[in-house]
């Protein structure tokens, strides 16, 4: 029995994933000069912020068993509609707290939806997309460049941190890292201890039973897509922060980028398991080898092929500690 | 023991649409302290008042006083919240979540600051289910524990929300005889503190064993209440099934009269050391033409897992599979639906109908699938089958056209069975046929069953009733950890014989 144990699925996939990540590293040290240092893992971070940020929101939706394909389209539209109202000369104190409104509507429609007319998740967000993407395109066809005084604070804003006297142990972070280290923080609380955060995983684990045990399932499921898109809205913002810019056709397909992380980092797509902290560290994966592969000098799209293959390697495994577990539960039943 | 009335339903009616009238003008009552049972058979409308009373569905007319206040919950929640609380045949906690989760959920304790403590969420589970004599690890999720344990849990759970009334509908379905014991006994200690328990179920042992008084209903209307203590079994059955047990019993005995006569006729099935992985292991296997084969054994010792290798749904991975002298290898259901199988699995709901069909159409899957894609059954022809079938198996229904899932479990059971034999198998497999169906359907069930063999087919019957397969059965065979562990047939065959082999060949 206690192997069962050590074979729980979350178990097994968030350890693989941080050692894979471990892996990669010391591979790229051996192989490259200057690789290992802490800069290259701060820059992670600082790369890949805003696909940490949708990526933890997405991860409410997959574990409750949905999915929610509009997240880039949010990104890319906050990015459109706040460099749109800066260049009108809006304030940013403005800007920001509506661009952030329009992602919790964005995600309350689509939550409703779902929910009360028990339509398909990914029709509902698929709509979802075009709808915000062709806004975006609206708004301008044109990439708008962001001059506001307060997005060039955050986008050059760095703290430096030190770790010793050797060049490999300085680095720097961008003042946006913080905002995803908060949401990180707030996911991983909000997840563990809070009953909405339960409410979510009992939702992904059987959906007629957490009504039943009476668990406000409507609350509870408009709240994750809600969280999914006001994750996406933030990303926007960071992403405008990275960018300085707001382009409608940024970011296409970034939704599978976040779904990738959260999958590689152990959540089932059938919803009932998953972790932030495991798509955090998908996506630093993601990260590793995109570095990786400018380190190798080669075209970016081996970063896809790459993340292709781990996909597969993963999935696969999570379906075999999976059967393997049912197959030894059997035979502890029949022995017992 | 004082008499403190806790629960009383008054004039209850509740009615889908014009037609179906669920309960008409229902009385029911409950004292503290008191494990009532409630009684009836398929359609008797158990279920609807039970769900009247938890709030899933709205009476239309009737009164509902929980000591002494007027109720009108309109969710489960909202019954729970007046202690109103529900254990289901089928398992509705989260799989997913730990065992001490499940039981908490909703209303964990928290921390200074708002947060859930775990710590001491799993230190209550504990304890409480410790006040059932039940040692786990409550951080382990769910589904590390056998179908029983979830059950227990699922107990736990509606037991600790400071439940006034307690309702377990058909809790003990998926129970072995140990398990049912130790339910009783938490039933016994809950009642001790006061509690109300309404105890739905079709065993009658267990009626006679736990409860204190029993209501029946019939049709949706209500018959009566009466001391478990003054009524016997015999006058219990015909005021369930409104006529006379005994002369249904007689029919089934005749035929197995019958049975008795007929000789099997030549083997059908020939396994010879099938393995499949993780499920059964080098079994052996005979089933002759005309003969009931009853397959025993405890969960998990691969009862079902054989008929699944049979119909093709696992794969044969070592030994040899002969169907009617002929070597097969069978990839698919449909390979063994051509070879004229036919199977109606355990799980009615998942694997059997499909809700949203009519009874038409559900009997007509199976033999469109043998008949192909493009060989179209038409309406006519399968409107003709469906009548036949519904006549034969005496399904209770308004018309073949009615939706499947509006029908009560055991003629639901009646038309997958109706399905099946619409391809006209040879070989017919029944996992668990009556489970959840009421004495009368069960009895109806088992001399189908037992006459079909009569004409020639070959019938695997499982069931984890032992006195139902040797009713039924004219041969057992019985399974113990996934592999064949002995055979009792003719007039070997006793409660005794099996349960041995079961335990493992040592005296008992």
């Amino acid at each position: 029995m206690s192997r069962i144990k050590n074979l729980r699925i979350k178990n097994v996939s968030l350890t693989m994933t941080i050692v894979l990540f471990l892996v990669m590293f010391i591979f790229g040290s051996a192989r490259y000069d200057h690789f290992f240092s802490l800069s290259t893992f701060l820059n992670l971070f600082n790369d890949n912020a805003y696909l940490m940020i949708a990526g933890i929101g997405i991860t409410f939706v997959l574990i409750t068993g949905g999915i929610d394909i509009s997240i880039s389209s949010t990104i890319a539209f906050t990015g459109v509609f706040m460099a749109f109202c800066l260049e009108k000369g809006m304030p940013s104190y403005v800007v920001i707290p509506i661009a952030l409104l329009i992602g919790v509507i964005v995600g309350a429609v689509q939550g409703s939806l779902i929910h009360y007319y028990k339509l398909q998740p990914f029709i509902v967000t698929l709509a979802g997309q075009f709808l915000m993407r062709g806004l975006c395109v609206v708004i301008s066809e044109a990439s708008i460049p962001i001059t506001d005084p307060f997005f060039k604070f955050m986008a050059l804003g760095r703290i430096s941190i030190k770790l010793g006297d050797s060049k490999a142990l300085n680095g720097k972070i961008y003042y946006y890292v913080l905002i995803f280290a908060a949401v990180l923080v707030t996911g991983l609380y909000v997840l563990k201890k809070t009953a909405f955060g339960r409410a979510i995983y009992a939702i992904g684990g059987s959906e007629q039973s957490a009504e039943l045990m009476g668990l406000n399932v409507a609350r509870t499921k408009i709240g994750a897509y809600i969280i999914s898109s006001f994750c996406a809205a933030l990303a926007g913002v960071v992403f405008s922060f990275y960018t300085l810019a707001g382009y409608g056709l940024q970011n296409m397909g970034m939704e599978l980028d976040a779904i990738s992380s959260a999958v590689i980092g152990g959540t089932l797509l059938t919803g009932g398991v998953g972790s932030v902290f495991g798509t955090a560290v998908g996506a630093m994966i993601q990260g590793i080898i995109q570095t990786i592969v400018t380190y190798e000098n080669l075209n970016t799209w081996w970063t896809k092929v790459t993340i292709a293959g781990l996909l597969c390697f993963f999935i696969v495994v999570q379906r075999i500690i999976t059967v393997r577990a049912d197959a030894m539960k059997g035979k502890a039943a029949a022995a017992a | 023991m004082s008499h403190v009335k806790l629960l009383t339903m008054e004039g209850i009616s509740k009615s889908f649409g014009k037609a179906v009238v669920a309960l008409d003008d229902v009385r029911f009552e409950l004292e503290k302290g008191e494990i009532h049972a409630l009684l009836g058979e398929n359609g008797a409308g158990k279920s609807t008042l039970i769900k009247v009373l938890t709030g899933v569905e709205e009476r239309d007319e009737g009164e509902v006083e929980l000591e002494g206040e007027k109720i009108h919950p309109r969710s489960t929640n909202e019954a729970q919240q007046i202690g109103i609380s529900t254990v289901y045949q089928e398992v509705n906690l989260c799989p997913n979540l730990s065992v001490a989760e499940n039981i908490y959920i909703g209303r964990a304790p928290r921390q200074k600051f708002g947060g859930i403590d775990w710590a001491r969420m799993n230190k209550d589970a504990e304890e409480l289910l410790g006040r059932f004599d039940l040692k786990l690890d409550v951080t382990k999720s769910l589904d590390n524990y056998s179908v029983a344990i979830q059950q227990m849990v699922a107990i736990a759970r509606a037991s600790d929300i400071k439940a006034r009334v307690l309702i377990l509908d058909e809790p003990t379905s998926s129970l072995s005889n140990v398990e049912v014991d130790k339910l009783f006994s938490i039933m016994k200690r809950l009642r001790q503190e006061g509690m109300g328990i309404i105890f739905v179920t079709h065993f009658l042992d267990q009626v006679y064993e736990v409860t204190d008084r029993i209501t029946v209903l019939r049709n949706g209307r209500y018959i009566g209440t009466y001391k478990t203590s003054e009524l016997t079994r015999m006058e219990l059955v015909s005021k369930m099934i409104g006529k006379d047990y005994a002369s249904l019993n007689k029919s089934l005995q005749e035929s197995r009269e019958e049975k008795k006569e007929t000789k099997a006729g030549n083997v059908f099935i020939n396994m010879k050391k099938v393995s499949h992985q993780g499920s059964i292991n080098d079994m052996d296997l005979t089933i002759s033409r005309g003969e009931v084969l009853g397959l025993s054994g405890l969960l998990g010792s691969g009862r079902s897992e054989t008929a699944r290798v049979l119909f093709g749904i696992d794969q044969v991975t070592g030994g040899e599979l002969e169907i009617n002298g002929e070597k097969v290898h069978l990839k698919h259901p449909l390979d063994a639906i051509k070879k004229d199988l036919a199977f109606c699995p355990e799980n009615r709901k998942t694997e059997g109908i499909i809700g949203d069909l009519s009874i038409r159409d559900n009997i007509a899957l199976a033999l469109q699938a043998k008949k192909g894609l493009f060989k179209k059954i038409s309406k006519k022809e399968a409107q003709k089958i469906a009548d036949e079938y519904i006549k034969k198996l005496e399904i209770k229904t308004p018309s073949a056209d009615q939706l499947i899932k509006n029908l009560s479990g055991g003629n639901q059971q009646k038309v997958i069975l109706a399905r099946w034999l619409a391809t006209n198998p040879q070989l017919l497999m029944l996992d668990e046929p009556t489970r959840g169906i009421d004495i009368g359907t069960k009895a109806e069930i088992q001399k189908i069953v037992i006459d079909l063999a009569a004409q020639g087919m070959a019938v695997l019957f499982i069931s984890s009733e032992l006195d139902e397969e040797l009713r039924c059965c004219k041969r057992i065979v019985v399974l113990k950890d996934m592999e064949r562990a002995g055979e009792v047939a003719g007039d070997e065959i006793s409660e005794g014989a099996v349960m041995q082999i079961m335990a493992g060949g040592e005296a008992s």
